[in-house]
C-alpha cells in the first residue's frame, strides 16, 4: 500500500491527488465536488464547482455568479485519473454521497446524509465501497428517531391546539431541508402557512425545481397574528424569541425540531419550548446499517461524536480513523448553526 | 403511571409556577388516592430505601440495549443524566403495561433485598412495559431525588388548593418522618388534625437576604439583632413521650447529637425550640468543618463529642406548655425563651443565642463587620412584632450576611454539568499560583450564566490539554473571580486549605492569568481568620 490513497485529508479538505480536486473543502481551492448546499459545505471562493443538478440552483443562489457545472445522480465523470459519480445522501433535496474510483478502488464520501427516506429528498442509496468517509454527528446509542409520520403528526397536533387557542405555533427549522421536510408534512387544512424570508427563498427555488411544497406565505410588513389568525410560521432557529417574531404576540408558542431535542438537557436549556425530535442526519441504528450495507472494510469518521464512533466501529471490526474537517457542526453547542450538525442554539 | 407521566409532562412542558401549580392541583382532585400520596411523598422528598444501585441499573440497561460499558458511560457523559441515558437506548418496549405509580412503588419497595437476579428480571420486565417518558420516570423513581421541578412549597400550594386547606396547615402536616406505608391520603388532607402531636416538627421560618442597607427597615427599636451562626438549623422537640431533634431538611438528627438527650429530663414537657445546631468551642462556636465531622455519623465515637461537642444555640421558642405560640410576636417569644433557658442548670448543651443591642444602624453596620471575630457569618434581623412564619416570607426575616472573601484564579480542568446542563461544561477545578507552579485550590460550578457557560464550553473543546475520563485537563487561560465565606487549614487538600462554598463571582475576561493570585494571599487570608478567632469579650458586642 505504498501508493497514494486514492483520497487523502489536507487542512483544505478532503483531497482526489489523480483527481485534482477537493470534495467540500472548506479553504478556497481550484476545483471542488460540493455534496450540498448546507453553507459549511458549499463555501465560496473555488475556481470550479461540480454539484447535483438538483442541488444546483440552490447553490447558485447562495454563492452568486460561481463556474458551476452539474451532474446527475448515477452519471460517471472521468476527472484526471479517477471517475467520480454522486449518489442520494438523503439528506436534503439534491444532497450526494460522492463516489470515487481508481483503478478499481472505491472510496465514497458520504457528505451529511440519513437513511430514512422523508418523502422530499432523493432517498439515499447504499453505495458499495472499500473506503467509506462517514460523517457521525449523532454517533451515539442514545439518539434514535421516531418514524417521521409520528413526528409530524406530532407537530400537526401542536400547531391544531395552539390554533384552537388563538395562538400563533413559530416553528424553528433549518432553512434549507428540515424547513420544507416539515411543510411538506404539515396539514394545511389547520391554518395558513407563513414563512421567514431566509425560509421562503429557499422554499420558492426548490417549488421551481419541482419538489411538492405546500403554499406559504411570506412574512412581510403586513403579516401579523390579526392578519393570518391560526397560522403556522417557519423560521431558522435564529430568528426566534427576537423581534422579528415579537409580531406574532406574546402569547405565540415556540418549538424547535431537530435531532438534538432528543436530549432532555437541550431541551430544558431552551426554556418553555416546545421539542419535536426531527433530524435530517442518521440515527445510531442508521448509521450502523449505512455502514454495513457499504461493504467497506474501511471507515473514517468525520464530523459529531468521532472518538467514541471509531472506537466502536472498531470494536465490531472495522479499521477505522478520525477525519478533522472544518465542518462546523462539531457538537451541541458550537457558535451560529446553519444546519444540523451544528448547535441547537 | 401514565397518569404520572402526563403529570411530568404538563410540568416540564412550563417554566410558569400558575400553571405547575394548577396542573399538580389537577392530578391532586383526579389520579387515585395512593398515586396522590405517593406523589407528595416523593416531591417531599420521602422516596423509599432503593432496591437497586445505580451500579446495577447501568449494567443492566447496558446489557438490554446490547451495548458495551464504555460505549453506555460515554453515552451517560453525554446526556448527563442516567435515567434519560438508560430511558433512550433500551430497545422499545414490546408491552404496555397499565400499571399506577403506586404500583409501581410498592413493586420496588417489595424488591429492596431480593437476590440480584430476581431484581434484575422485575428491572427489565418493567421496562419492556413502559413508553420512553414512563421510562425516564421510572428510573428517576429509583435513582432518588427527583423534584420534577417543584419545590416543596408549589406542592403545598397545589395540594391547598385541590383541598381547601389552609396551605400553613398542610406544610405542617407533611413535615416529620411519614411514610406512605405507614399513612394515607385522607389521614395527610383529612380534617382531624392530630395537632401537634408526637415528634412531628413545624415548618420551619426562613430569611431573606438584606440586599438593600438596613436603613430601609424603618426604627431599629422594631428589630432584634443576632449573629448569623455557621451551624446547622435545628428544631429541638420536648414532647409527652416525644424528643426530637430535627434539621431544616427534615432530618432527625437526634441520634447523632446524643449530649442533647439530659435535656429531656431538664425541659419541660410541650416545648419545641427553634436554634442552630454548632459544635462549641468553650466561648464561641468551633469552624464548620468541626461539625460537620459529627453530622456524617449515626454514632459519635467518644474522642469527637470531647473533641467537637455540639450546642445548641437557640432563638426561638415555638411551642411552651404544649401550646403552638407561633402566632405570638417574636418579642413575647423570646422573653419566653430567655426564662427558659434561665432556668436550665448552668453547664449544658443548650444556651441562647444572644441578642444583639440595636442602637443604630450604623452601630450594627460596624457590629457586623466584626461577624468573623465572634465565629459567625453575618447578622440575623427579625422583627419584634412577628409571628413565625412558614417558609420563607419576605419582610420580617432578614439575613445580613459578611461580603465573603475573594481570589482570581485560572481554571485548569473542566467537567461536564449534569441535568440541565449536560453537554455543557459548568465544573471548573481553579489554581493560584505557587512560584512557577499551579496549584488547585477551589472546585466549583455557579455562578455564571448560561450564556457564559456556552462560550466556555466552546472554549474548552478548542482548548483542550488531555482527557481523563469526562474531565479534560485545559489550557491554563481563564480568569474568574472566586467568591467564598470561610476559609481552612485542610492537610487532605495539596493546597493545604479548604474553603466554605466557592463559587464563581464573575468571569474576568479584563485580567490575564499572569495577575491572578497566589497561594500566598489564600494563606494570609487563612492567618488572618486565625488571628480573629478570640471573641470579642461580651461588653464589646
Amino acid at each position: 500500500m505504498a501508493r497514494t490513497p486514492v483520497l487523502t485529508f489536507t487542512d483544505r479538505g478532503i483531497f482526489c491527488p489523480a483527481g485534482g480536486f477537493h470534495i467540500d473543502p472548506w479553504r478556497p481551492v481550484d476545483r471542488a465536488l460540493i455534496t450540498h448546499g448546507h453553507s459549511d459545505h458549499a463555501r465560496p471562493g473555488h475556481g470550479r464547482y461540480l454539484c447535483t443538478r438538483q442541488a444546483a440552483p440552490v447553490i447558485r443562489h447562495r454563492l452568486g455568479p460561481v463556474r458551476l457545472e452539474t451532474i446527475a445522480y448515477g452519471e460517471t465523470r472521468r476527472i484526471g485519473g479517477v471517475t467520480v459519480s454522486f449518489h442520494p445522501a438523503g439528506h436534503v433535496p439534491g444532497s450526494a454521497q460522492i463516489r470515487v474510483e481508481q483503478n478499481g478502488e472505491v472510496w465514497v464520501a458520504s457528505g451529511d446524509y440519513k437513511v430514512c427516506a422523508d418523502g422530499l429528498c432523493e432517498p439515499f442509496e447504499p453505495v458499495a465501497c472499500h473506503t467509506f468517509i462517514s460523517e457521525c454527528t449523532f454517533g451515539l446509542p442514545v439518539f434514535r428517531w421516531e418514524p417521521q409520520e409520528e413526528v409530524l403528526a406530532r407537530i400537526n397536533r401542536w400547531w391544531a391546539a395552539n390554533a384552537a387557542g388563538g395562538r400563533i405555533s413559530i416553528l424553528g427549522a433549518y432553512a434549507l431541508g428540515k424547513a420544507q421536510r416539515i411543510l411538506s408534512g404539515l396539514d394545511t387544512g389547520i391554518g395558513p402557512i407563513l414563512t421567514h424570508g431566509a425560509v421562503e427563498t429557499t422554499t420558492e427555488i426548490l417549488r421551481t425545481q419541482g419538489y411538492v411544497l405546500p403554499a406559504t406565505v411570506a412574512v412581510t410588513a403586513g403579516v401579523s397574528a390579526k392578519s393570518h389568525p391560526r397560522a403556522i410560521v417557519i423560521a431558522p432557529p435564529s430568528a426566534q424569541a427576537t423581534r422579528w417574531a415579537a409580531r406574532f404576540g406574546p402569547t405565540a408558542a415556540a418549538a424547535f425540531a431537530s435531532g438534538w431535542m432528543r436530549l432532555r438537557g437541550v431541551r430544558r436549556r431552551r426554556g418553555a419550548e416546545t421539542g419535536f425530535v426531527l433530524s435530517d442526519h442518521a440515527d445510531w441504528p442508521g448509521l450502523n446499517a449505512a455502514i454495513r450495507e457499504t461493504g467497506a472494510e474501511r471507515v473514517f469518521v468525520t464530523h459529531g461524536y468521532t472518538a467514541v464512533f471509531r472506537r466502536w466501529l472498531e470494536s465490531q471490526g472495522y479499521d477505522a480513523g478520525i477525519v478533522q474537517t472544518g465542518y462546523q457542526g462539531d457538537g451541541i453547542d458550537s457558535a451560529q448553526p446553519e444546519t444540523e450538525g451544528d448547535a441547537p442554539e | 403511571m401514565k397518569r404520572f407521566a402526563r403529570l411530568f409532562a404538563a410540568l416540564d412542558a412550563t417554566t410558569k409556577t400558575t400553571a405547575k401549580t394548577a396542573a399538580l392541583a389537577a392530578y391532586f382532585r383526579d389520579a387515585p388516592e395512593e398515586d396522590r400520596l405517593w406523589t407528595i411523598a416523593l416531591l417531599s422528598g420521602r422516596r423509599p430505601k432503593r432496591a437497586v444501585t445505580a451500579t446495577e441499573l447501568r449494567e443492566w440497561a447496558a446489557g438490554a440495549a446490547n451495548l458495551p460499558h464504555w460505549l453506555f458511560e460515554e453515552a451517560y457523559s453525554v446526556t448527563g443524566d442516567l435515567a434519560e441515558t438508560i430511558a433512550l437506548v433500551l430497545p422499545p418496549p414490546t408491552r404496555d403495561s397499565t400499571k399506577t405509580l403506586a404500583g409501581h412503588m410498592h413493586a420496588l419497595v417489595a424488591l429492596a433485598g431480593q437476590p440480584a437476579p430476581q431484581r434484575q428480571a422485575a428491572i427489565l420486565a418493567a421496562w419492556d412495559g413502559l413508553g420512553p417518558d414512563e421510562r425516564f420516570l421510572f428510573n428517576k423513581l429509583i435513582t432518588g431525588g427527583f423534584r420534577m421541578g417543584v419545590s416543596q412549597g408549589l406542592m403545598t400550594r397545589a395540594l391547598a388548593q385541590a383541598t381547601g386547606l389552609q396551605e400553613a396547615t398542610l406544610a405542617h402536616r407533611l413535615m416529620g418522618d411519614w411514610t406512605p406505608a405507614g399513612t394515607s391520603y385522607a389521614a395527610l388532607t383529612g380534617s382531624d388534625d392530630p395537632a401537634a402531636a408526637g415528634r412531628r416538627p413545624y415548618p420551619f421560618a426562613l430569611a431573606s437576604p438584606l440586599e438593600d442597607p438596613p436603613e430601609v427597615l424603618g426604627d431599629p427599636a422594631d428589630w432584634l439583632a443576632e449573629w448569623k451562626w455557621d451551624g446547622i438549623r435545628g428544631q429541638l422537640i420536648h414532647r409527652p413521650g416525644a424528643f426530637a431533634l430535627w434539621s431544616r431538611g427534615e432530618d432527625l438528627i437526634t441520634d447523632r447529637f446524643p449530649e442533647f438527650a439530659l435535656l429531656a429530663n431538664l425541659l419541660p414537657p410541650g416545648t419545641v425550640i427553634d436554634g442552630e445546631v454548632v459544635a462549641w468551642g468553650g466561648d464561641t462556636p468551633l469552624p464548620f468543618a468541626d461539625l460537620q465531622k459529627r453530622i456524617g455519623r449515626k454514632s459519635v465515637p467518644k474522642r469527637l463529642l470531647a473533641e467537637a461537642p455540639a450546642r445548641l444555640l437557640a432563638y426561638d421558642l415555638l411551642e411552651e406548655g404544649g401550646q403552638d405560640l407561633r402566632g405570638a410576636p417574636l418579642g413575647l417569644r423570646r422573653a419566653r425563651l430567655e426564662q427558659l433557658v434561665a432556668a436550665l442548670p448552668a453547664g449544658g448543651p443548650l444556651g441562647l443565642s444572644p441578642a444583639l443591642p440595636v442602637t443604630g444602624w450604623a452601630a450594627l453596620a460596624s457590629l457586623r463587620a466584626r461577624a468573623r471575630g465572634a465565629a459567625a457569618e453575618g447578622l440575623m434581623i427579625k422583627r419584634l412584632s412577628s409571628a413565625y412564619h412558614v417558609g420563607r416570607k419576605r419582610g420580617d426575616w432578614w439575613k445580613w450576611k459578611l461580603d465573603p472573601f475573594t481570589v482570581d484564579a485560572v481554571m485548569i480542568y473542566a467537567q461536564a454539568g449534569h441535568g440541565r446542563r449536560a453537554t455543557l461544561y459548568t465544573d471548573f477545578t481553579f489554581a493560584v499560583r505557587d512560584g512557577d507552579d499551579l496549584v488547585p485550590f477551589a472546585k466549583a460550578y455557579s455562578g455564571l450564566t448560561d450564556d457564559e457557560f456556552r462560550r466556555i464550553t466552546d472554549w474548552v473543546r478548542r482548548h483542550t490539554l488531555e482527557r481523563f475520563g469526562p474531565v479534560r485537563r485545559v489550557v491554563p487561560e481563564l480568569v474568574f473571580e472566586i467568591a467564598f465565606e470561610g476559609i481552612q487549614a485542610s492537610p487532605r487538600h495539596r493546597s493545604g486549605i479548604a474553603l466554605r462554598f466557592p463559587r464563581m463571582l464573575r468571569w474576568r475576561q479584563d485580567k490575564p492569568v499572569a495577575e491572578i493570585d497566589t497561594i500566598e494571599t489564600l494563606r494570609a487570608l487563612l492567618a488572618g481568620q486565625r488571628g480573629f478567632s478570640t471573641p470579642a469579650p461580651p461588653e464589646d458586642i
